[in-house]
């Protein structure tokens, strides 16, 4: 890479397991790191030696195709060793502790986990445990710290500013580690974050958390500058959460007639993977406002930077000689 | 005959309303007098200057784990664990392996705690049969091999008719049916109090109306059959409420609050540390608050410790896996004195009665226990009010590190222990082979 940006050589920390530690001054320097890092992808020779030597575990005991490629590439293009490790295939089915299979981890060399756990907090666990740098690549319902610097990249490069803008956050807030990640990035950033779904998904208490609550979707569109569409989970539906697929839909699923109500150039983005016809519909995500693809090359850059931010090489980078 | 003259100490009895520096004789196994006069011909003579001397504390919820899950505590570990924290007396609770829903059951615990000679150790009887809630267990033949209350605790009696029957069933032994109240509808996959912090960490919440609903119906069934009824580790403000109203109307209804009920609050859980993780979980400042409020008033007048050792590797979990629990009999009394009494909530006479004549009567033994009047069993507690120590988990009795209070610094400790007549625990040390 050509350049570390100087905000980068602020960065101190070996962890990286949630927005809400970060300071907006820290989440500025992964953003500028993430802009600096998107060009490699466009080089035909899309490699650097920042992380050469150095080993990388994907710790997911949860699946994620995506999420896993994502730093699998994104260590890759850094020059880091990169070993798969999920908990399907592992000794934790046999009752091996999520701890130990992490120790083991480490005892082959690892410098960094990217650790994906179904539990809030696991990966703050192994962080009291081992000696390498964690990086939280979703936990529970807390955060997916990843996932929301990745939306506020797109957001900047698309907007040129994240200050004051009014983000909506769509769907199943409560269940939802994207939205918390958003939320803090987003607030700390200085954007008005709105929280749209129905009061099962979307608790009283969110206030709390320095947004504003709506629970009919309709009535705010017109204020959002950004529209984040949240997953449903069929599961939420099974424990009674909203009544059906449809009436969620009807009241929520982001259509075409709904992007025509919203501002011109309002920004649509999603989590992947998104289910088409049950949040949105496929008109809408591939429609002009939509920039759902530009998040996945985003999440690239984005990894990148937290991987070197993490491992030390840009205060390396930045010593003077 | 041995005799042991306690001399020089604050002798603090609620049961007999004493509070002065007066001396106090234990003859074999009773008490034999209290005051200024004294035989002369004496076995020991322990100088209690500077320490409180009261009844042996009684603890009326523990979990002792035997037989079942003897790698957390046995009933010998545990009781080790309360002589070093001044307790003489536990109650321990039947959500053993198997359950103690039988007199054989039962009478093992009796047997065991016999064998291993610490402190005395009372069984409490499982409610339904197999604690699954939908039966009675044989609660009269449960009380002839020795228990002393009924509780399905771990889990709550859910069904409200069994627990209606269940009060009247157990009036006919004056026995008390004591409830873990919570509504498992509104809890389920629940890790830590339902509210602010659980919605801010993204952790499956334990909302405080899964306690207050149950609380409000069993007063109400308590009230309707004139049954006993207990509420174990009361947590929330509106739970105290309740058993406030209820009491003012006149119900059989008495409540027990846990130290970390009083002094944790819910925002402890953003370490993800499951030494953190119990159930009833850790509330809010405003729950806090009540329940000291609550003792305070009167309304609580049992101080129980919820004692829930699980070993280390079981605890050693992401927060959701790890189970539920902490231990506390050696904390009891520092997080007494450092969070009740030094701030002022309650004055040492009042503190000493939530420890001793309260659960004694509670459990049914105010004729023999939690008083030191000539005759009544020789169990003595000796406290120094004083001490400053450090909380270090890897120095407990119990077979189970689990606490959330290592690196705390408290004031007061246990500084002798008798118990039937016998010093078990000294200086710091237990003195039973
Ligand atoms: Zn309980």
């Amino acid at each position: 890479m050509s350049t570390v940006p100087a905000s980068a050589a602020t960065w101190t920390r070996r962890h990286l397991l949630g927005l809400e530690d970060l300071s907006a001054e820290e989440i500025i320097a992964i953003l500028d790191t993430a802009e600096s890092f998107a060009e490699v992808s466009d080089r035909p020779r899309k490699k650097v030696p920042a992380l050469q030597g150095k080993v990388v575990f994907n710790l997911f005991f949860e699946n994620s195709t995506r999420t896993r490629t994502s730093f699998s590439l994104a260590a890759k293009r850094l020059s880091a060793d990169v070993q798969d490790f999920s908990a399907s295939t592992s000794s934790l089915s046999k009752g091996e502790s999520f701890i130990d299979t992490a120790r083991n981890i480490e005892a082959m060399g690892s410098d960094v986990m990217i650790v994906r756990h179904s539990i809030s907090g696991a990966p703050h666990l192994l962080s009291k445990h081992v000696r390498s740098s964690v990086i939280n690549a979703g936990d529970g319902a807390h955060e997916h710290p990843t996932q929301g610097l990745l939306d506020l990249l797109t957001i900047r490069r698309k907007k040129g500013r994240i200050e004051g803008l009014t983000v909506g956050l769509v769907g199943d807030i409560a269940h939802s580690r994207v939205a918390r990640s958003n939320i803090w990035g987003l607030t700390k950033l200085g954007a008005k974050v709105i929280l749209c779904g129905p009061p099962t998904l979307v608790p009283r208490g969110f206030e709390q958390l320095g947004c504003e609550v709506a629970y009919h979707l309709d009535e705010v569109l017109p204020r959002l500058d950004v529209i984040n569409v949240l997953r449903i989970q069929a599961e939420r539906q099974q424990r009674g959460l909203f009544p059906s697929v449809s009436e969620y839909f009807y009241f929520y699923g982001v259509t075409q007639e709904r992007i025509l109500r919203s501002r011109p150039d309002v920004l649509l983005i999603a989590p992947g993977p998104i289910n088409r016809g049950v949040e949105l519909t496929p008109e809408v995500a591939d429609g002009p406002n939509s920039a759902i693809l530009d998040q996945v090359t985003n999440g690239l850059a984005v990894r990148m930077a937290v991987l070197y931010l993490v491992s030390g090489r840009a205060a390396l980078a930045n010593q003077p000689d | 005959m041995s005799t042991i003259h306690i001399k020089g100490g604050r002798l603090i009895d609620p049961s007999q309303g004493i509070d002065a520096t007066l001396d106090l004789w234990l003859r074999e196994k009773q008490v034999l007098a209290v005051g200024r006069d004294g035989p002369d011909q004496v076995d020991e003579v322990i100088d209690a200057t500077g320490l409180i001397v009261c009844p042996g504390l009684i603890d009326c919820h523990v979990h002792l784990r035997e037989p079942g899950n003897e790698e957390d505590e046995t009933i010998a570990t545990g009781a080790d664990a309360a002589l070093a924290g001044g307790v003489t007396t536990v109650a321990c609770m039947p959500n053993t392996i198997p359950p103690l829903d039988t007199p054989g059951g039962v009478e093992y615990i009796v047997l065991q705690a016999k064998r291993a000679k610490k402190c005395n150790v009372y069984p409490v009887g499982a409610v339904s049969k197999g604690r699954s809630g939908s039966e009675l267990a044989e609660l009269g033949r449960l009380v002839e091999a020795g228990a002393v209350a009924f509780t399905d605790d771990g889990a709550p009696v859910a069904n409200p008719a069994l627990m209606k029957r269940a009060l009247q069933y157990a009036s006919m032994f004056d026995k008390v049916i004591m409830q873990h109240c919570q509504v498992m509808e509104l809890t389920e996959g629940g890790v830590m109090n339902g509210g602010f912090q659980s919605m801010r960490l993204g952790i499956p919440g334990m909302p405080p109306e899964a306690e207050d609903i149950m609380v409000a119906r069993d007063i109400r069934l308590a009230e309707v059959t004139g049954g006993r009824l207990h509420i174990q580790h009361i947590s929330t403000a509106r739970a105290v409420e309740c058993v406030r109203e209820g009491k003012r109307r006149g119900v059989r209804v008495t409540a027990e609050a846990c130290p970390h009920h009083f002094t944790l609050t819910d925002d402890r859980l953003a370490s993800f540390d499951s030494h953190f993780k119990m159930n009833p979980p850790l509330r809010t400042q405003s729950d806090v608050e009540a329940v000291i409020e609550g003792l305070t008033d009167g309304t609580i007048e049992v101080l129980s410790t919820d004692h829930a050792p699980h070993a280390p590797e079981k605890k050693a979990r992401e927060l959701n896996l790890a189970p539920f629990g902490i231990i506390g009999l050696e904390t009891l009394v520092p997080l007494t004195i450092s969070y009740l009494i030094e701030p002022g909530h309650l004055d040492w006479p009042t503190a000493i009665r939530m420890l001793t004549i309260a659960p004694a009567q509670l459990l049914g033994l105010e004729h023999r226990k939690g008083s030191l009047r000539p005759g009544f069993d020789a169990d003595v507690t000796l406290l120094d009010p004083a001490a400053r120590w450090v909380i270090d988990p890897s120095r407990s009795r119990s077979k189970s590190r689990n606490t959330p209070f290592g690196g705390w610094e408290v004031t007061g400790r246990a500084h002798t222990v008798i118990v039937n007549g016998e010093v078990r625990f000294r200086s710091g040390e237990l003195t039973t082979s």
